[in-house]
């Protein structure tokens, strides 16, 4: 699946695009399919997100799960400050990064 | 230290205000993002991995208690509780938000300080000696020259659109603490039959292609080094590559042309710049000179220390080092705990430092580009309460110099640049190597980690350098032997194919039971290395 995600202008958040608004839950992320790009100029014309940009991702049981290590990080965290993260509560969560 | 007049005073503040005013209209929509980009990396402000990164400069490493007060006060305002020294002796904090960006500024601006400088293709942050003025080998505190070279620099019209970003470090000893022939220029102060002068290192640099400054002139006399800057960046400016980002530093320039001819073409410039009298009134640095002058140092003082406890012997031994001063020292504060992230400090970390400052050094602290902090002006009646104080905060790791002082960039952990992450790394090299004993037993061993090819965390320059790099979207990591950032500079070679995470520090251990079992009495890891060569770390390593 194809998966957008960027920067929130104003806090800088790492944002994924849910379908209806912006997320910071990468298991939020919908497929964009052909319409990421077209989105992306939309939505930072609309001063919501900047930097937007589009990548590969996976769904399975365990959610979403971007093909790249540098965007698992972005959605994790940084993985050397668990006190940080996005989604403290799951123990092995650090290894989905990995 | 210095102290901003009125004219540094009022061009920091209209900057602030200025860069209010265009985040406002960014936010309002009146600026895309394209027009706003090289507006707030002028003013420090980077779009990292997870959030606005901003980029705070600490002119030639130093600041006061003060300044670092404030440095604390805005990672728990603004951040989200600490801070990261890096490699530049500057401070990024890591999650900004734009709306707060010209209040954290202004912040700034209250105790002079500022993000100029910190990005941009411009003259960056002047770098120096974090034993400058108090180092008994210098030949003159360098800092006067880098604080005047700062104003040169700062906003220069001629020098704010260069090819390429230019980094300078101003030394004056013979031992080279900040890398100085690794920098776009470097300058060595020397002292010639009673003047004192510089010698000129011209392009040095680490990055994709890494090259050891050249001497290009032995000696410019301190009232023309100015315009002597003036000619070689003018050269630089000229001739500098333009059409390729990656070819566009003054050491591909000056390794296109060859020294020679490089030289022959600044000297023209210089004769030329020599006949315009452009170099400021030696009044203008004799004024900056005095805000350097040494403090009021006490006389009569002690030198003993008492070293009847075992832990506090062995942090003298490893962080405090000699002082021009009788009865004084320098003290080194480690930023690297062994499970701790190379460079980070708390925002209570910092406010303790600052306190440690104005109580016990003179209201001084130094940054250093191997990401500690110093402590310039200690009594050595005050070591062991000093000590007491870190041991207390975190702050009192015993490891200078030694494998565990590990150089680490963001890596990916933070950084949008980055192949692979270089803190979990380091952390891993440190607990392996984590006894004080086998520290101690190694020695001096300067380990360097950069999460990418744009080499941050001077992984040419480490007696044992690691790059991260992407395979195929999993992280690999190459090891360098051989390098060296200080007065025997030298570019570490690759031994050969890269290695997983754990497999890197395999085969570091492997390479250090080598020098151990080869070394000659005396020899640093370094010295081993360059006596008898790569083949017996690479049969150890791939064997």
């Amino acid at each position: 699946m194809k998966i957008l995600t960027g920067n929130d202008l104003a806090s800088g958040d790492v944002i994924w695009w849910a379908g209806d608004g912006w997320s910071r839950q990468v298991s939020d992320a919908t497929d964009v399919g052909t319409h990421g790009d077209e989105l992306a100029r939309a939505e930072e014309a609309a001063l919501r997100v900047v930097g937007a940009y589009v990548i590969d991702a996976t769904r399975d049981e365990d959610g979403v799960r971007p093909a790249h290590i540098k965007d698992r990080i972005r959605a994790f965290g940084p993985t050397v400050r668990p006190d940080l993260v996005e989604q403290p509560t799951e123990a092995d969560i650090g290894k989905w990064v990995i | 230290m210095y102290r901003y007049d009125s004219y540094d005073q009022a061009i920091v503040d209209a900057r602030v205000e200025e860069f209010r005013d265009q985040t406002q209209r960014r936010l309002t929509g009146a600026l895309t993002e394209d027009q706003f980009k090289p507006l707030r990396l002028m003013n420090g402000l980077y779009l990292q991995l997870h959030a606005y990164m901003l980029r705070v400069a600490i002119p030639y490493g130093t600041l006061s208690g003060k300044q670092m007060r404030k440095l604390g006060e805005i990672a728990g305002k603004y951040d989200k509780g600490y801070g990261h020294f890096t490699t530049r002796q500057n401070l990024q904090y890591n999650w900004i938000k734009l709306a707060d960006a010209p209040d954290i500024l202004a912040e700034l601006a209250m105790v002079e300080m500022h993000a100029i400088q910190t990005s941009g293709n411009c003259i960056r942050n002047i770098s120096s000696d974090q034993y400058a003025g108090v180092s008994a080998d210098e030949v003159a505190d360098p800092r006067p020259w880098a604080e005047l070279l700062r104003q040169w620099s700062s906003f220069h019209p001629e020098f704010t659109y260069l090819p390429r970003k230019f980094k300078i470090a101003v030394i004056a000893s013979d031992d080279d603490r900040a890398a100085m022939r690794l920098h776009d220029i470097g300058l060595k102060l020397v002292e010639r039959d009673g003047v004192v002068g510089a010698e000129v290192y011209a392009g040095g640099g680490m990055g994709r292609t890494p090259m050891v400054a050249p001497l290009i002139r032995d000696f410019v006399a301190e009232d023309e080094i100015i315009s002597y800057l003036e000619a070689c960046l003018r050269v630089y400016n000229r001739y500098g590559r333009r059409d390729n980002k990656y070819k566009a530093r003054i050491k591909i320039l000056v390794h296109e042309i060859g020294v020679e001819e490089y030289k022959r073409q600044v000297e023209e410039e210089f004769a030329h710049m020599r006949a315009l009298g452009l170099n400021p009134p030696v009044e203008e640095l004799a004024r900056i000179r005095d805000f350097f002058a040494a403090p009021a140092y006490e006389s009569g003082l002690s030198e003993e220390i008492d070293r009847s406890d075992r832990a506090f012997a062995l942090w003298v031994d490893r962080q405090v080092a000699a002082h021009k001063a009788p009865g004084y020292a320098i003290v080194n504060i480690s930023l690297k705990p062994i499970d701790g992230i190379p460079g980070d400090a708390s925002a209570e970390q910092m406010a303790l430092v600052a306190d440690l400052a104005e109580t016990y050094s003179f209201d001084e602290l130094r940054v250093t580009h191997a990401q500690n902090l110093v402590l310039p002006h200690v009594r050595k009646a005050d070591l062991r309460a000093v000590w007491q104080k870190l041991v207390a905060a975190g702050l009192a790791e015993a490891n200078l110099d030694l494998i565990t002082d590990i150089i680490a960039c963001p890596g990916l952990d933070y950084c949008a640049l980055a192949n692979a992450r270089s803190i979990p790394l380091a952390q891993k090299i440190a607990s392996r190597f984590a006894a004080a004993e086998r520290q101690a037993e190694i020695g001096e061993l300067k380990l360097k980690i950069s999460g990418c090819i744009n080499a941050c965390g001077h992984h040419h320059a480490g007696h044992i350098g690691i790059l991260g790099v992407d395979r195929r979207g999993v992280e690999n990591f190459q090891l360098l032997l051989g390098g060296s950032g200080a007065e025997d500079a030298s570019l570490g070679q690759i031994t050969g194919p890269g290695f997983s995470e754990d497999g890197v520090v395999d085969a570091i251990e492997k390479v250090t039971d080598i020098y151990l079992a080869e070394r000659e009495s005396g020899e640093r890891f370094l010295d081993t290395y360059r006596r008898i060569g790569m083949k017996p770390f690479k049969e150890a390593i791939y064997g």
